[in-house]
């Protein structure tokens, strides 16, 4: 499977998805990813930034076009082998989702499932290493105090670390966020965008991150990936990302918003 | 418009009293049913129950027999509870919509689940009284059909409430069916489903005392045995003994309840 370092790690050709009798929620979308880089994927809600996400590792099915993940054509699997593709792809979501009546370990251990068979899976057998890996990413994410606690007793910032932490035991090559910071305060969105940024950096990890905030997207990524009516229609570095540009990708009425600007939350 | 609103809240309010009491003059004409005496004989009938429906020494001495027939319907009840509790687990998971394998599947298990709970449970112990005539294992089918229905609802809407979040996360890491049931579903409802499970045998015990009257089987019976025989000391004896029972058992899961949620 090790078809790597040559050429990109992602790549999505014409990429559309319809739903019957909707307009379609995405157009002819094709953009690849390098590994270790990180790309925000930015635009207006009900853009296509989700759609475009999950039929990546599938969550959705696309219509029509290719998606290639290192060096696998992802939509001609079948269900084993795409199982075992997501095993190499982390995701990360905006509500957690984490099983809120267990604890913090439980719940980053559940990263590990893909792995193992279906018995040792359902009774929730894990090796000394997963436990201890375990125990290295939690106390990475700052969250050593909560090891044992309930996630529902966790702050949303914890949670989502939580969820980072699940992502990264199953040593994914990628990990896609689903508006990872949206539920999230300033400070904690920060934290959360510097540990994603982190593992793009030092563990060499594609980071493909849907917001809503261009300033973070500006901030963080090294390209930006613009959708609008489930077109893209910007791919490039943040420095291109010129205001113009910005208002194609979000609409007219964002130059409006642009002026007063303390806090560019486009919702 | 504005003042249209209390009109017709008013009407609204008028017409459901109406409809209430012309059900009841109706029912109470066509059935010749005197209410007055009705409800004097309440009256009556307390003071023969205070003459006659008592415990006496002679009575308790039926009192092991009584309670060895108490265990019975108990351990009746509570096995066909749990049998069902399995069962309603299966269905519910191919049921709830986050977990189903099919759509279809889901709406043939709500369609049983619905029928199964509708049918009355008199109903089910006549209908199986005519397969396997008076035994216990009449009273013990129909305890676990109408359980299965009702469990396989509650379930269903436990494993719902769940939501699709964790089930989702589960399947983007490549874990398998199972590995999403026994790791993130179950263990989200569990709390719950054992909460519905102490409802159900709570209420199963209730019903097998009334199912063992037709299946002729434990306590059931031998209060119709009892009273049939104008034994009315000892049928008092059981009556207060299933009571207690009850409470006893309600006590118990009401603690446990509060302990597991």
């Amino acid at each position: 499977m090790q078809t790597g370092s040559y050429g990109p790690l992602l790549e999505l050709r014409g990429i559309t998805k319809y739903y019957q009798g909707k307009a379609p929620s995405l157009v002819d979308a094709s953009f690849t990813a390098a590994e270790g880089e990180f790309v925000s994927i930015i635009g207006r809600s009900g853009a296509g930034k989700s759609t475009l996400l999950r039929c990546i590792n599938r969550m959705i099915d696309a219509s029509s076009g290719e998606v290639i993940f290192d060096g696998i054509d992802v939509m001609r699997l079948g269900p084993r082998d795409l199982r075992k593709v997501r095993t190499k792809i982390g995701m990360v979501f905006q509500h957690f989702n984490l099983v809120n009546r267990l604890t913090v370990v439980e719940n980053v251990l559940h990263g590990r499932l893909g792995h193992k068979s279906t018995l040792a899976g359902v009774l929730g057998r894990y090796s000394q290493e997963e436990k201890r890996q375990a125990f290295r990413l939690i106390r990475m994410l700052g969250l050593d105090g909560q090891v044992y606690q309930r996630c529902d007793q966790l702050s949303g910032g914890q949670k989502q670390r939580t969820g980072i932490a699940r992502a990264l035991i199953q040593n994914p090559r990628m990990v896609l966020c689903d508006e990872p910071i949206a539920s999230l305060d300033p400070n904690a969105a920060k934290i959360i965008m510097d540990h994603l940024r982190t593992a793009s950096n030092e563990l060499g990890i594609t980071i493909i991150v849907v917001l809503q905030q261009v300033d973070v997207a500006l901030k963080y990524s090294d390209r930006i990936i613009g959708v609008s009516d489930g077109r893209i229609v910007f791919n490039g570095p943040p420095a291109e990302l010129t205001n113009e540009r910005i208002a194609e990708v979000y609409g007219s009425e964002y130059k409006d918003l642009l002026v007063g600007r303390g806090e560019a939350d486009a919702g | 418009m504005q003042a249209d609103i209390f009109v017709r809240r008013r009407n609204g309010g008028l017409l459901l009293v109406g409809a209430v009491a012309a059900l009841t003059v109706g029912s109470i004409i066509i059935t010749q049913y005197d209410v007055v005496s009705g409800f004097t004989s309440i009256g009556k009938a307390l003071t023969w129950g205070a003459s006659n429906f008592y415990p006496d020494a002679k009575s308790m001495q039926d009192l092991p027999d009584i309670l060895r027939k108490l265990w019975e319907t108990v351990l009746m009840a509570v096995a066909a509870t749990t049998t069902a509790s399995v069962i309603a687990v299966a269905l519910a998971l191919a049921g709830s919509r986050s977990t189903r394998v099919h759509p279809l599947v889901s709406v043939g298990v709500r369609a049983f689940a619905s029928f199964f709970r509708n049918f009355p449970l008199v109903g089910w112990a006549m209908v199986l009284l005519l397969t396997f005539s008076q035994s216990q294992l009449t009273g013990y089918l129909a305890l676990l059909f109408g359980s299965v229905g009702y469990l396989t609802r509650a379930f269903m809407e436990t494993i719902d409430e769940v939501g699709i979040g964790p089930i989702e996360a589960l399947r983007a890491t490549g874990a398998g069916y199972l590995h999403i049931i026994f790791q993130a579903v179950l263990p989200a409802s569990l709390p719950l489903m054992i909460s519905w499970l102490l409802f159900m045998i709570d209420t199963n015990i209730r019903d097998a005392v009334l199912v063992g009257l037709l299946t002729g089987t434990g306590i059931g019976f031998l209060f119709d045995l009892y009273y049939k025989s104008f034994e009315f000391h000892a049928a008092s004896v059981v009556t207060i003994v299933a009571a207690l029972a009850v409470i006893v058992v309600e006590i118990a899961s009401t603690y446990i309840r509060r302990i597991i949620l």
